[in-house]
């Protein structure tokens, strides 16, 4: 049996937790939400850095806590990336990746040292101390030394958040190598939806120690009675195929289930798959189908349900893009004007699309 | 200019404070990582008991253990039960009075240290597959070093300093219990200045020259 069971309830002054979860085996699953919402709280209590009496934990099949037994932290198959590195000062970057590596039994290594520095690129790195890193760096060398350990499960506290925005860059990409190419089971917290858009495959939404909505990403975030509100962010996840390059314009048309769109191309072969990123306010909605515009991506939907925005001036209406959702942000003066309903057939103006990986 | 007895004196100071020390930082470690950790109510009554030879008069501490360890005092019954006749007059006695005397000068660098160190070194060697005491070892002891050499330096040099504690439980016996400051008592008594200026200015020099290593080598403040 695959997968995460997880079941705690937990309350400490000011705060409680009560979740009961399932969470799948595989790819990558964003604890999202608020700070304060219990994301990473979820996570200690997973790592076992937390305690729940009673809780209930299940990880691939094994039992990490149930009744009276808990698994302490140090026996149980995982790698955990702290928000800011956390490496042991008094080492140098290698003697930090020995650390967990020497502590594994050799037959259970599945990642050897060699890999762990490859994949994070840090093979320069590896004599210094961690005060002569950058704060990029020290997240990529935390990575690597959590990989070193071979675990079975991923857990990551939102490694990015202590990053400016360049230093972000940086390391998305490593985080997506870590997607690809690992076999493992990956958590990772996070209250910025940028990051759960390029990386999530599920996501799980939790508020006030609650969880409100989980599910594969697609289906979660065009949801419109998400009960968090997702402001400028609101928008779906696709995933899509590169369908055909066109070199004059550097544009590349990608294609998910129901439609396809172009977009700037992003240097990815025809058949690589590539994850695009539709905001609502970068949608519009026509009657008619319009020539003369600079728009360049109109595809025919279905108006599936219309709701209320955060703001009284606003509403969301999801879109069924021949089986994609797709969310448009438009005025309710406007979807008055319209006489938007679901089931009608409208045009869905796409403004922008982001390639995210 | 030092005679032989003044030689053996500071030898026999050298030791007990070797000595001490050396059990100090034994005994020190785990009181002073519970301080540092626990959540307990008994937290503040046990610190305070630590801190206590800080404020209360030597020849208090030394009447007490004199008290406690002499032949109706429960140490002293302790110790004519297991064997090992009684304390007072003896080196051991003065090591047990000196070890109390030092005591929060080891503690406190040290829970400084593991306070200083918080929780997150030992989470991420729990979560590389350390366990409690092989994060205590491999981790825990590297990042606490400069607290362990305040707590050496200190402990050794409180309890070369000694002389009240001493005087009430140890006496002044040659090669057992007189140390170097109740040598340089007996010679101003004896108005031997001479004899008590070459210790003194001994202990000056030795007790300049252990501060001048602690501040150098642990810079408080700022970094290197």
């Amino acid at each position: 049996m695959t997968g995460i069971q997880a079941r705690f309830h937990l309350v400490r002054s000011g705060f409680s937790l009560d979740v009961d979860l399932e969470l799948p085996g595989r790819g990558v699953t964003a604890l999202f939400g608020a700070s304060g919402s219990g994301k990473t709280t979820l996570l200690r209590l997973i790592a076992g850095l937390e305690r729940a009496p009673g809780g209930q934990l299940r990880v691939n099949g094994d039992t990490w806590q149930s009744g009276g037994d808990f698994l302490p932290t140090h026996r149980r198959p995982l790698g955990y990336v702290f928000q800011e590195a956390n490496l042991f000062p008094h080492l140098t970057v290698r003697r930090n990746l020995q650390f967990g590596l020497k502590r594994v039994a050799a037959p259970t290594r599945r990642v050897s040292l060699d890999q762990a520095i490859e994949l994070l690129g840090i093979g320069h790195l590896l004599e210094r101390k961690p005060d002569r890193l950058s704060g990029g760096e020290r997240q990529r060398v935390g990575m690597a030394r959590a990989l070193a350990v071979s675990p079975r499960i991923l857990l990551m506290d939102e490694p990015l958040s202590a990053l400016d925005l360049a230093r972000k860059q940086e390391i998305l990409p490593y985080l997506e190598r870590l997607h690809d190419e690992l076999d493992i089971p990956i958590l990772y917290v996070s209250h910025a939806p940028d990051e759960v858009a390029r990386l999530a495959d599920h996501i799980v939404v939790m508020d006030a120690g609650r969880v409100v909505a989980a599910g594969p990403i697609t289906d979660t975030l065009a949801r419109l009675d998400l009960p968090i509100r997702l402001g400028e962010d609101a928008g779906v996840v696709l995933d899509a195929v590169v369908e055909e390059r066109d070199p004059a314009w550097h544009l590349a048309r990608v294609a998910f289930p129901g439609g396809s769109v172009w977009v700037r191309d992003g240097g990815h072969a025809v058949g690589h798959h590539v994850r695009v990123r539709i905001l609502a306010r970068d949608v519009s909605l026509a009657l008619t189908r319009h020539s003369g515009t600079s728009i360049l991506n109109t595809l025919p939907a279905a108006v599936a349900e219309i709701a209320d925005d955060a703001h009284p001036a606003l509403a969301l209406v999801r879109l069924n893009v021949g089986g994609s959702p797709l969310v448009a942000r438009l005025t309710r003066r406007s979807a008055q004007t319209l006489a938007l309903a679901p089931g009608q057939l409208v045009y869905a103006q796409i403004k922008a699309v982001a390639l995210v990986g | 200019m030092l005679e032989s007895t003044d030689l053996a004196a500071v030898w026999l100071t050298l030791k007990l404070a070797g000595v001490t020390t050396s059990l100090l930082l034994v005994l020190g470690t785990p009181i002073a990582w519970w301080l540092a950790r626990t959540r307990s109510w008994w937290k503040g009554p046990v610190g305070a008991l630590v801190a206590l030879p800080i404020v209360l008069p030597p020849t208090v501490i030394g009447f007490y253990l004199l008290v406690a360890l002499g032949p109706n005092g429960p140490g002293g019954q302790l110790t004519q039960a297991l064997g090992l006749g009684l304390l007072p007059f003896t080196f051991a006695g003065l090591v047990v009075a000196s070890v109390f005397y030092s005591l929060p000068f080891v503690v406190q660098p040290l829970q400084n240290a593991f306070e200083a160190m918080g929780d997150k070194p030992l989470e991420a060697a729990a979560t590389l597959r350390a366990s409690p005491l092989d994060a205590f070892f491999s981790v825990v002891l590297p990042l606490a070093r400069p607290g362990y050499l305040t707590a050496t330096v200190l402990g050794f040099a409180h309890t070369v300093g000694e002389f009240g504690v001493v005087l009430m439980i140890g006496g002044n016996i040659p090669n057992e219990t007189r140390v170097v400051s109740v040598q340089i008592y007996d010679h101003v008594e004896a108005m031997e200045y001479a004899q008590a200026h070459g210790l003194a200015a001994g202990m000056v020099v030795f007790s300049f020259l252990v501060l001048l290593v602690l501040y150098t080598l642990n810079p408080t403040g700022r970094r290197k």
